[in-house]
């Protein structure tokens, strides 16, 4: 087997709307691979196809060389999809989800306290799902997906709805679950999560895929500047546009950016004018890859094709 | 068995932290049998009354089985409670003459009052005149198939309660845990349907059981005085296929509903109407002719008068496989329905 996912002209269609049109790519084992998007795009639909859970109207999907349409128990066991935060049976608590993921796939009693501590959880065991904040609740939701280790893990906007430490707390999950050569497929619509986590990153819009590649080379081939932000008052923008290799200046209340494509020369400048106080560096972004191959912002609603 | 195990387990878990509905499966059933239990007492019917004033033998001579006496001091003042409804009818003795007074409102009662008075006269007539009667009566009782209340009241509200717990039950649990995803995530997980749906039957037999031995132990008490026959025991079998006919129906409800309140108003839609049509909460023989032939179309009557049979009647095997049949039978097709109309998601 070479890939653990094949994805080949995989369609998807509601009504006469194309949510997912004729995509391909495929996953290789042990790889974490991102699907990148705004709302809207028909991450989700891609994704929900590769688990299973829905049919596709054209294309194909192989899971670990397997269809996982129809309902296949035998495939189940090896893939783990993280569902969203409130898949919880009421009343029970932490550790007694868990055992019952135990009991549902079969696997020793014992891996619930592991998986547990694994994403970190182990205080909140007995507490009730409803006591749980979102954070934990997202990372309960990993730790059913982990339980009986899966050789493909799905996480879909794992880091809906947390606040940033939260974010950083559920990154770290996700890397501790790599070091076991797990395959992670990842859907997202934020950049620095796709480029912190994966090592290729789908780029996905309207229904289509528009690059596939590891977040460095899709900036690299962007050839995007890279811009060179100081205090409002650090100098005159005069001064800042005859600084080594600045292409243009823009200034406004927040800051002075200087816009450059030989970002060593010119912080080099810089530093000799004794002018690096309170600098920023930013490099092309996944956001930048996304403007320039649509025109809108990862964080624009997709618009409904026609 | 591990995994239908851990379903049961949380599934019981969860009804018993839903205290709503442990009080319309238990509390509330229970308070209807309380209720029509006491006001219906043992008897069907009430005696007629009549108001004497005076005493005289024939007056002594009224049936004291069927007729409640009731005294005034002067005529007119029982024919002035006659006119206003207190009483059907009033008599007094002069004499020879029995002067009777009835009311035209209450046809029934004051024919009968008449009825009696007229035999009563009849029946001095003949002895006084010395000469042997004509004509005789010979009366006896037939073999009674009417039932005291508390014994109809108990298989019919205990029927309605099973029907209530299963069907919602089953309902409300599938609409929550799609609606959730619970039920997503165990679509992905390797589980059979089977064990889905094993569990949610062990947990409603259990409430079923638990109904049974509540009810029928509050109507054996001294207050309700009911009495066990000995095939009670077989209400055992009629309730696993009573549970199982009324889960498929939560089943089916809950195969489409999308939120609880649709589930809830379509489950509410279809077993309280059945329970009136039944005869669980007036007795069906006082109904049309129509209502008691179409009440065997419905599963519910077939599951009280099954559990009236076994509990009250002595009842045999034979006498039982047809009810449970019906119910299994209503169970499987209903179910069969479910199935095609299921949907794991929203």
């Amino acid at each position: 087997m070479s890939s653990a996912i094949e994805v080949a002209g995989l369609t998807k269609r509601y009504d006469d709307r194309t949510v997912v049109d004729a995509i391909d790519f495929s996953v290789g084992h042990g790889e974490c691979f991102g699907i990148l998007g705004p709302n809207g795009a028909g991450k989700t639909t891609t994704l929900e196809m590769i688990e299973g859970l829905r049919r596709p109207d054209g294309g194909s999907v192989s899971v670990l060389g397997s269809s996982p349409w129809p309902r296949d128990t035998t495939l189940l066991r090896r893939i783990g999809v993280q569902l969203q935060a409130s898949a919880f049976i009421e009343h029970l608590s932490a550790i007694q989800q868990l055992h019952t993921v135990t009991d549902l796939y079969g696997v020793p009693t014992a891996r619930a306290v592991e998986v547990l501590a694994q994403v970190g959880l182990a205080d909140a065991a007995d507490r009730d799902v409803d006591a749980l904040s979102g954070g934990q609740r997202q990372r309960l939701s990993i730790a059913c997906a982990l339980v009986h280790h899966p050789e493909v893990l799905f996480l879909d906007e794992p880091s809906a709805g947390l606040d940033p430490v939260s974010r950083h707390n559920l990154w770290d999950v996700v890397r501790s679950v790599r070091s076991d050569d797990t395959t992670v497929v990842i859907t997202t619509h934020h950049m620095d999560e796709a480029e912190q986590l994966c090592d290729r990153v789908a780029i996905m819009d309207r229904g289509e895929i528009l690059a596939i590649d590891t977040p460095a080379e899709l900036v690299r081939q962007l050839d995007a500047p890279t811009r060179l932000m100081l205090p409002p008052d650090a100098m005159s923008i005069d001064d800042a546009r005859h600084i080594d290799g600045v292409e243009s200046v823009e200034h406004d209340a927040g800051a002075l950016t200087l816009v450059t494509r030989r970002a060593a020369d010119s912080i080099q400048a810089l530093a000799a004018v004794g002018s690096l106080d309170g600098l920023q560096v930013r490099s092309g972004t996944l956001e930048d890859v996304f403007i320039t191959l649509t025109g809108r912002h990862l964080g624009d609603q997709a618009e409904e094709t026609a | 068995m591990r995994a239908w195990w851990s379903l049961s387990k949380a599934m019981f878990k969860g009804l018993l932290a839903d205290k709503t509905a442990l009080f319309f499966y238990f509390l509330f059933p229970l308070m209807f049998l309380v209720l029509f239990g006491l006001l219906l007492g043992s008897s069907t019917t009430s005696k007629v009354t009549i108001g004497v004033t005076g005493d005289g033998p024939l007056i002594r001579a009224l049936p004291a089985k069927v007729v409640t006496t009731k005294h005034y001091d002067t005529f007119a003042s029982a024919v002035d409670a006659v006119r206003k409804g207190d009483i059907p009818a009033a008599i007094s003795e002069r004499g020879d003459v029995v002067e009777l007074r009835y009311s035209a409102t209450d046809q029934v009662a004051a024919g009968t009052v008449q009825g009696i008075v007229q035999s009563v006269v009849g029946e001095a007539n003949v002895q006084v005149s010395g000469r042997p009667p004509q004509f005789t009566v010979r009366a006896a009782q037939v073999e009674d198939e009417s039932f005291q209340p508390i014994q109809y009241l108990t298989s019919g509200l205990l029927a309605w309660a099973i029907a209530m717990s299963a069907a919602f039950g089953a309902a409300m649990n599938l609409v929550i845990w799609r609606r959730n995803q619970v039920l997503r995530r165990l679509r992905m997980s390797p589980v059979s349907p089977a064990a889905v749906v094993g569990a949610r039957i062990g947990v409603s037999l259990v409430v079923a059981i638990a109904q049974a031995a509540v009810f029928i132990g509050v109507a054996m008490t001294p207050a309700f005085g009911l009495q066990l026959r000995g095939s009670w025991w077989l209400a055992l079998p009629l309730l696993v296929a009573g549970t199982l006919a009324f889960l498929a129906i939560g089943l089916l409800v809950g195969s489409f509903a999308r939120t609880e309140e649709a589930a809830s108003a379509a489950v509410n839609l279809i077993v309280l109407p059945m329970a009136f049509l039944s005869g669980v909460f007036f007795p069906i023989d006082g109904m049309p002719d129509w209502v008691q032939d179409v009440s065997w179309l419905m599963p519910m009557r077939h599951l009280s008068s099954g559990l009236l049979d076994v509990l009250v009647r002595d009842a045999t095997i034979g006498s039982v496989l047809v009810p449970m049949g019906v119910l299994l039978g209503f169970a499987a097709v209903v179910t069969l329905i479910a199935t095609r109309v299921f949907s794991w998601d929203t």
